[in-house]
């Protein structure tokens, strides 16, 4: 077994993964029911995704354990998501601007991993990438109507975002299985993507006429499986039926 | 929410290419790029459609059921009008 390209593709999974099960939780109690209808359809796109990075994953491993393993029966410390993404939506501003965050990031991280020499990352790089650019148009329509809105909206959302920046770093970092598997010419290069990603998010938010937060202090941990106290939480609505009803089929 | 609500949009879409737009409902947006995003997202996530029409709903005109008499009564007995009184050749396919 490839230990890094297992962990690599973990790595990439868990964000979608993570993220995917906190827009779940707005399955009816979304702030009116097109949006409602909308988050969901982002967490089902996200889902879709994981399948297909756990099914390569399950393969990889090569020890009997399926997708839906690795999906549901890891500790919180095998999880390895980058902290942004489990952070609770806390109101529609919230949601937002996490969304918009994470996407413009995976939308350029997966303009990249459809180069990748492995041809089943490639593959489902080129798959995810319409379902993403969507995403993101989503994302940034909503941070701008918000931010250029009422004087309510735009507190609200510069608030999420000036809180939610502190974990925007932690997008860049590289891990251990990430350099190996860049040096092997499979993986992305995450240092080379953090220009780009800053200067397209302030673009954004100047157009949402907000202001981009100017720190020099991140919060980091995610990647080596070290979460927020939100994480726990998550899990345990995540996990509940295979922890309740373990092997549980329907 | 607001107590004030979004207004409400009607939705036509073509479900392929060749066939013409149709009424599939409606739904409440703050604008027309918004009531578009809105349609995808209710409407088309089933792959209905490849193209989507949006109208907001009060620029719809709509007949009053209160005179259906004089607006559609007249037509019943007059099944002449249909074009079902001729012989067609058979080469003529679709009429």
């Amino acid at each position: 077994m490839n230990k890094e390209l297992y962990q690599y593709i973990l790595g990439i999974a868990d964000n979608s993964l993570i993220l995917g099960q906190r827009l779940g939780e707005l399955c009816g109690h979304g702030p009116t029911l097109e949006t409602d209808i909308a988050c969901t359809n982002i967490s089902l796109d996200l889902f879709g995704q994981v399948r297909s990075y756990f099914q390569y994953a399950a393969k990889i491993a090569g020890d009997g354990r399926t997708e839906d393993d690795i999906a549901m029966l890891r500790k919180e410390r095998e999880y390895v998501n980058v902290l942004l993404v489990e952070q609770p939506n806390t109101n529609f501003a919230y949601t937002i601007a996490k969304q918009f965050l994470f996407d413009v990031y995976h939308l350029a991280f997966l303009k990249e991993l459809m180069k990748s020499t492995d041809l089943t990352l490639s593959a489902i790089a080129n798959k995810c990438i319409k379902e993403v650019s969507y995403h993101e148009r989503f994302s940034s329509d909503w941070l701008i109507r918000l931010g250029d809105g009422t004087e309510e909206s735009r507190e609200k959302i510069q608030e999420a975002i000036n809180d939610l920046w502190l974990y925007t770093d932690e997008l860049f970092h590289m891990t251990d299985a990430d350099t190996k598997i860049v040096e092997d010419g499979i993986g992305v290069d995450l240092t080379l993507l953090k220009d780009v990603y800053y200067q397209n998010v302030s673009q954004v938010l100047e157009q949402a006429t907000l202001d981009t937060p100017d720190l020099k202090y991140f919060h980091k941990g995610g990647k080596q499986g070290i979460h927020t106290e939100h994480l726990g939480y998550l899990l345990a609505d995540l996990q509940y039926m295979q922890k309740t009803y373990p092997n549980m089929n329907w | 929410m607001s107590d004030k609500n979004w207004p409400l949009w009607e939705v036509f879409v073509r479900s392929k290419n060749g066939l013409e737009h149709r009424h599939f409902g409606s739904l409440h947006a703050a604008d027309a790029d918004m009531a578009l995003e809105n349609a995808r997202d209710v409407y088309t996530r089933r792959n209905e459609g490849v193209s989507i029409w949006v109208v907001e709903s009060k620029y719809i005109t709509a007949s009053n059921p209160e005179n259906n008499g004089e607006l559609f009564e007249p037509a019943q007995d007059k099944v002449y009008r249909h074009p079902t009184f001729y012989d067609l050749p058979d080469e003529v396919k679709h009429m």
